[in-house]
């Protein structure tokens, strides 16, 4: 007898999920990811982030904007380039900073991440920078905190990685202005980066003008077409007239799992090598989150080369974090002030 | 409420500022003065300045959105321009320049801005109009126009071309 499969229903939650990142005024409290946000939020944060950027470019590097607030790191998973640009952010914000490396302390002693929270939140801290393995991690501690407490998601799982993805937008907007005539092509392991989901919607949510991802089956996520992209699977094909290139780490442990047969076949075809590169628009950026795997994803001469842009990624990040930590903490002035 | 609005004249004002400015560094008060405008309307009126004053060095523009004192009630104000000044602040005598001086809480921002580009050897404070209102012991060098106004009472100007300055009152009615 023939099982007749039966679609399992999928449980509808808050009309508007994301509605948490916001206050009852509408204004911006967490950023928990890019989805919800629109591309007014977008571009008010890409246009403050502009301010805060030539504020980095002076002699003395800071503001007086937060004087008095405290930002702590919440660290469960280890991270160099975002903890210290988060921290550099929120030091430049003449705020107050602490550095949790909670993966080596209090949640190792058998401590309950609320009751963390809750020891942090005594403290008198105003925002929790959160990076986690687990995805909805920051979510699950943005409906945990106190009112006058934003967090900010700086990793969670394979979920988002929303201060990435606009400071890869904010990138490529101060290099190609205009993204609604723009091709973007993302390439490599787009199933586990969170940084490939979050630059998806903010790309779309801009209205770039065709966001292209490039990778072997193993490495796409199932209906990855859903999140308005084109599917390439040769360089060749997928870097014709491209005028952004944005390359994904790929890690170690997907070799382990099968998913690739190995590192040398993998940057044989897809890593980017000078050669691949000139396929794109002759002008064309090319951009990573970091680190780079030099020799496997992207060849050194194109990390180093003329149209790389990926040490100014890193500079950007300071302003566009600073950005989004001072438009979260005007909305939880009230409670506090 | 009902509102009225009269228009006052702006380059009759424009024009006074600069002559007093002109006299005073032809006395020999001002060395070599920068020229720097506080976003927006600061910076038309420093630019109508810049011009007539013929001075060679660019003209700075502040925005001073990252040193408001009104962060804490109202939040971080939308920022349209960034600051811009590419002129080497240290050991130079300064003109300010804003539209209206009213508390003077914006031009404290900016000082306060300015001493994070380094340390000028002098700053003049050169406005448009000058009325009541002051919160904090500043006042302006040079005025184009002084005014005596209400608490119902606001100046509005636009610019920057052509631009214009409205007294607008406002009345319960």
């Amino acid at each position: 007898m023939a099982v007749k499969f039966v679609r399992p229903k999928i449980p509808k939650f808050a009309p508007d999920p994301w509605a948490i990142q916001f206050d009852d005024q509408g204004r911006l409290r967490h950023l928990l990811t890019i989805e919800g946000l629109g591309p007014q939020w977008i571009t008010r944060i890409l246009d403050t982030a502009e301010g805060f950027v030539s504020v980095t470019d002076r002699e003395i590097k800071k503001v007086p904007l937060l004087r008095g607030r405290t930002v702590v790191n919440l660290f469960f998973e280890s991270s160099t380039r975002t903890r210290t640009t988060f921290e550099l952010a929120a030091k430049r914000l003449s705020a107050d900073v602490l550095n949790l490396n909670l993966a080596t302390s209090a949640t190792k002693k058998g401590e309950s991440l609320l009751d963390t929270l809750r020891n942090i939140e005594a403290m008198q801290a105003d925002m929790f920078v959160v990076r986690h393995d687990q995805s909805g991690a920051a979510h699950f501690i943005a409906r945990h905190v106190a009112p006058h407490v934003s967090v900010l998601n700086a990793g969670d799982g394979w979920h988002s990685h929303p201060t990435q993805a606009l400071l890869d937008a904010f990138t490529i907007r101060r290099h190609k202005g205009d993204f609604t005539s723009l091709r973007v092509a993302i390439v490599g392991d787009i199933r586990h980066s969170r940084v490939a989901r979050s630059q998806m919607h903010v790309l779309n949510s801009l209205n770039v003008g065709e966001l292209r991802v490039i990778a072997p089956r193993t490495l796409l996520p199932t209906h990855v077409e859903k999140l308005g992209v084109r599917v390439f699977h040769d360089m060749r094909e997928g870097l014709k007239d491209v005028d952004v290139v944005i390359m994904l780490r790929l890690q170690r442990e997907r070799m382990e799992a099968g998913l690739l047969p190995s590192e040398e076949e993998f940057y044989r075809l897809y890593g980017l090598t000078e050669e691949k590169l000139a396929w794109a628009k002759p002008d064309a950026i090319v951009m990573h989150p970091g680190p780079a795997n030099r020799g496997v994803e992207i060849e050194s001469s194109v990390a180093d080369g003329p149209q790389s842009v990926i040490l100014e990624q890193v500079s950007n990040g300071i302003g566009v974090r600073m950005a989004v930590m001072s438009l979260c903490m005007s909305a939880n002035r009230g409670e506090n002030a | 409420m009902t509102q009225t609005d009269r228009l006052l004249p702006v380059n009759e004002a424009i024009e006074r500022l600069e002559a007093q400015i002109r006299s005073d560094r032809q006395e020999g008060a001002l060395v070599d003065p920068l020229i720097i405008g506080i976003h927006t309307g600061g910076v038309w009126v420093a630019d109508a300045l810049h011009r007539a004053l013929g001075c060679s060095e660019p003209l700075g523009r502040l925005n001073i959105t990252f040193y408001r004192d009104d962060f804490n009630t109202l939040g971080l104000h939308p920022q349209v321009s960034p600051s811009d000044l590419s002129v080497d602040v240290d050991g130079r005598d300064i003109i300010l320049v804003d539209d209206v001086l009213f508390t003077g809480r914006t031009v404290r921002a900016a000082m306060n801005e300015l001493f994070d580009y380094g340390r000028p050897r002098r700053i003049a404070l050169a406005v448009l109009y000058q009325r009541d209102g002051r919160e904090l012991p500043i006042c302006a060098d040079w005025a184009g126009q002084e005014l005596n106004l209400g608490p119902d009472e606001q100046i509005h100007v636009d610019g920057p071309d052509p631009m214009t300055a409205r007294l607008v009152t406002s009345k319960e009615s």
